[in-house]
């Protein structure tokens, strides 16, 4: 039995799926940005199986997962410190309450 | 053709990934969601690892393993409630996601499939002597300046971070 | 000839403008009174110097050694430069004609503002009325040493504006808001005109320059002919009278008259500088300045006849049943003015070598001084009464014997009794137009002669007829030394100005003209007059009530002429009910409906679009990435649709 592309991009693909659904679903702020790590870590694999696959030799897809991780930390660092301060004054993270930014 | 140890491993990875993404999203426990999401991301570092990225594997485990889940976990123990253990779905908003989720799978899978340009060759063929990725390659592109060397993106998220420090604790400090 | 005493006279007028009216309200009222008459002398004394040097210097620039007068171009600057041909200069052209603009105006100014600081003593904003006393003076002499059309046209509509200022001085009055509005619109239409007719002019021959105009008139005609005819006219024609059109507005001359009478509301002085001496004569002014022009076009030089004679003997006819004694000067001003600009109109080069063109600027002058001077009594006369109506007046003569004397004297002077100015003038212009029609001397002497007889009446009616038994609580006395010195001086110069040998220094052509009674015309004139002051003395000397039965017997036409033939009620006519009810009311209706209409309903479908598609903008993220995802899955069907 072999290792293709596929049997890589296809767990990739179930990852991403619940992220979407997760995304959609879930009222807890937090459960969101949980979901949003979800797909990105998704994408990230995608990236890498991509290099390993198709550009054996080079190594730019490993490079641009290397830097989403960086940037992913920096993001859910700052979602965080946002849905802390919506928690500190609203006394909740539930998503249905916060749409005051409408109309 | 793959070691059967190869085999395993990838077997129970997969099973690991799509199980815990499942239930990283329909568990009613925001902390369990957390927990289960350790796992996933332990089981994408252990991919990098089967793909020959062992460097990429190390910053997964210790970037996201290590420091966004243990910034979810503390903002968890700092929102939760005391008595708010469950969230109920309603069935309407399951149904949209679910929806979404499967629409995009069926067009994914769509894709996959039918796009022509994938070789369908085993891993093993790839993990050749010249492939491998040496800490000195990588090391060397990171620092670079030249084609295919990474010296810029690295400062610039160095500070991107650095501002995101400094946004945090703008953001989030007592007023 | 050096440049600083022109700039001078002109700068000296405009910086106690912006003095006054910048830092007046910071002066007391005496100082600010002071500080203004004491500028307008100096600027009196400096055009006296200059319009000296001009006259008499002898100096080849002015006069040549035949005697010839020149015009002279004291300084001419490109003030706006639009493109290489059409440039706005701005300058200081001497000539006859300016030179004695000059005097009369610096002359009247500086009374008037002498005379003000006894008539307008204690009014709220004094500093403000010398302030535009300035700007008036500063425009009117800017007017006057244009160099080229436009420049009089920019200072056109700045002496516009200083009196549509002044005559609404007293702006808490509603009639003297609403006259000073009436006095602005009516000028603005007519420079309407008049700036179509530059423009018409300045387009075929490529000038604004007044000297280049004039100094070749067949070649200016013959480049303006070239626009061929239009309406049955021949473009010159149009040019020319679209730019007397202009001095018709400003001149007040029929139809366009009607702003003048009402104009009386501002201040008295300030009747007497702008709407009696010098302003309302800066349509005879353009025209003479456009003189050798106009004389060449016969259709242009008729036109302006049959108005001024029809304004002339319109406006007389009036006089004599107006009971304000300001209204009654504001129709012998139109009246007189008229006369002037159908003595201009009569002129012909080839008629006593343009003795109507030299007639016409003599009575100018005359005229400048003696209606002052009645202007300047009548502001006396109303101080003391604190009326406008010489039926609140009479008998006045004992309290008031300096006002009385020097009223008779400028009355004398406009009925045309020698030796006064106006004899001298008013001759000249008769013998002008009889040697142009024998029909226009006639219809002109008649004028004339109701020129004395209302005059007369006014002066019987205020000095004479009965006395007003209000007397005794209140006794009217003569004014301050401030308000009697002008009326003396403009009085000693009304007797004595018919003698100067005007025909030396004002004529057409700038050659010397002498002057020499018609025996014929003078007769004629002196004995029309005579009997005209008879007959005002039998009617109006003591109080009877002939008068007042002639007016019972021919009701309707009293009536008619008291209400000044109804041209405001048809001005009002024209205006509220046709303009605005017609024309305007459907153009507001199409605007509103139409224009607005469309605007509306864009907004509205906008609006209800908006309204629709609100709920969208849920504000919940989460529908906002399942729109999102159901779009880009969207997108790819497209493309999986479109690949297959």
């Amino acid at each position: 039995m072999d290792l293709t592309i596929m049997m890589y991009l296809i767990p990739s693909m179930i990852m991403f799926a619940c992220g979407v659904y997760g995304f959609i679903t879930r009222k807890n702020l937090i459960a969101i940005l949980i979901s949003l790590e979800l797909m990105l870590n998704s994408v990230d694999i995608n990236f890498v199986v991509f290099n390993r696959f198709l550009f054996p030799g080079q190594m730019e897809g490993m490079f641009f997962t290397l830097f989403a991780i960086g940037i992913a930390a920096a993001e859910t660092a700052l979602a965080i410190a946002i849905i802390i301060n919506i928690f500190r004054s609203v006394n909740n993270v539930d998503i249905r309450e916060i749409n005051k930014m409408k109309f | 053709m793959e070691s059967v140890g190869n085999l395993v491993l990838y077997f129970v990875i997969v099973a690991i990934i799509s199980v815990f993404s499942v239930m990283a999203v329909t568990s009613r426990k925001i902390l369990r969601s957390a927990t289960y999401l350790l796992f996933v991301l332990i089981g994408t570092a252990v991919v990098y690892f089967q793909l020959g990225y062992e460097f990429l594997g190390a910053v997964q485990i210790a970037v996201y393993a290590g420091g966004i889940l243990v910034l979810f976990v503390f903002s968890i123990l700092l929102t939760a409630q005391p008595n708010d253990k469950s969230e109920k779905l309603t069935s309407h908003r399951k149904f949209m996601g679910l929806a979404a989720a499967i629409g995009g799978v069926a067009v994914l899978l769509y894709a996959l499939f039918t796009y022509p340009g994938f070789n369908c060759e085993s891993l093993s063929n790839f993990m050749t002597a010249e492939n491998e990725l040496s800490m000195h390659k990588i090391g060397q592109a990171l620092m670079g300046t030249e084609k295919f060397q990474y010296l810029l993106p690295f400062e610039a998220i160095s500070v991107l971070l650095l501002a995101c420090i400094i946004g945090g604790i703008v953001v989030a400090r007592k007023r | 000839m050096d440049i600083t005493l022109p700039l001078l006279i002109l700068v000296l007028p405009i910086a106690m403008f912006l003095i006054l009216g910048l830092c007046g309200m910071k002066m007391s009222h005496k100082f600010a009174g002071v500080l203004g008459t004491t500028g307008m002398g100096i600027t009196a004394i400096l055009a006296y110097t200059v319009a000296f040097t001009y006259f008499f210097s002898g100096n080849a620039d002015f006069v040549t050694a035949d005697g010839v007068r020149q015009q002279f171009e004291v300084f001419n600057y490109d003030w706006l430069a639009f493109t290489p041909t059409l440039i706005v200069q701005l300058g200081f052209l001497l000539d006859p004609i300016s030179a004695l603009m000059l005097v009369v105006i610096t002359t009247i100014s500086f009374f008037v503002h002498l005379y003000s600081l006894g008539y307008m003593h204690g009014e709220k904003g004094f500093q403000r009325y010398y302030a535009f006393l300035s700007l008036f003076s500063f425009s009117m002499l800017g007017l006057v040493v244009a160099t080229n059309i436009f420049q009089m046209y920019i200072f056109w509509e700045l002496v516009g504006v200083s009196s549509y200022l002044l005559i609404g001085f007293f702006y808490k009055l509603p009639s003297a808001v609403s006259a000073s509005k009436k006095a602005f619109i009516v000028t603005r239409f007519a420079d309407l005109g008049f700036l179509i007719g530059i423009l018409i002019l300045s387009f075929f021959t490529d000038t604004f320059n007044f000297v280049e105009l004039t100094n070749n008139p067949e070649s200016t005609l013959a480049s303006i002919s070239a626009g061929g005819a239009f309406m049955g006219c021949s473009v010159v024609t149009w040019a020319l009278c679209l730019i007397f059109m202009g001095g018709m507005g400003k001149s007040a001359m029929m139809p366009l008259h009607i702003w003048l009478p009402d104009a009386m509301e501002g201040p008295t002085p300030v009747s007497a500088l702008i709407h009696a001496a010098t302003m309302v004569v800066a349509g005879v002014y353009l025209i003479a300045r456009m003189f050798p022009v106009y004389c060449l076009d016969d259709a242009s030089m008729n036109f302006i006849v049959i108005i001024g004679a029809i304004t002339a003997f319109y406006a007389a006819v009036v006089a004599c049943a107006q009971i304000d004694i300001k209204r009654v000067l504001a129709f012998s001003t139109i009246s007189q003015i008229a006369f002037m600009m159908v003595s201009i109109g009569a002129a012909r080069p080839e008629l006593h070598e343009g003795l109507g063109y030299m007639s016409g600027m003599f009575h100018l002058f005359t005229h400048a001084m003696f209606k002052a001077l009645l202007f300047l009594g009548a502001g006396a006369l109303i101080h003391a009464v604190h009326s406008n109506n010489y039926t609140d007046m009479g008998g006045l003569r004992k309290y008031m014997p300096i006002t009385h004397w020097t009223f008779l004297i400028g009355c004398l002077a406009i009925a045309g009794i020698p030796p006064f100015s106006g004899f001298f003038s008013k001759d000249e212009m008769l013998t002008a137009m009889y040697d142009n029609s024998m029909f226009l001397g006639v219809w002109m002497t008649m004028v004339a002669g109701l020129t004395a007889f209302y005059m007369f009446r006014l002066y019987y009616m205020i000095f004479w007829w009965e006395e007003n038994p209000h007397y005794k609580d209140h006794k009217p006395h003569d004014s301050s030394w401030t308000m009697s010195l002008p009326l003396i001086i403009l009085a000693v110069v009304s007797c004595v100005s018919g003698f100067i040998p005007f025909g030396h220094f004002v004529t057409w052509n700038g050659e010397p003209y002498d002057i020499h009674l018609k025996m014929s015309v003078a007769i004629t004139s002196i004995v029309v007059a005579v009997v005209a002051i008879a007959l005002a003395t039998i009617l109006y000397r003591k109080k009877n009530d002939v008068p007042a039965k002639m007016a019972n017997s021919c009701r309707w036409l009293w009536t008619a002429a008291n209400r000044r033939f109804y041209w405001d009620e048809i001005y009002m006519f024209v205006t509220h009910k046709i303009i605005f009810n017609i024309i305007c009311k459907s153009i507001a209706w199409f605007d509103r409906h139409i224009i607005d209409g469309t605007m509306d309903m864009f907004a509205k479908v906008s609006q209800k679009a908006s309204y629709a598609i609100r709920g969208m903008q849920s504000g919940s993220i989460q529908s906002y990435v399942l729109w999102y995802f159901a779009g880009a899955l969207l997108l790819g069907l497209i493309v999986w649709v479109m690949v297959i």
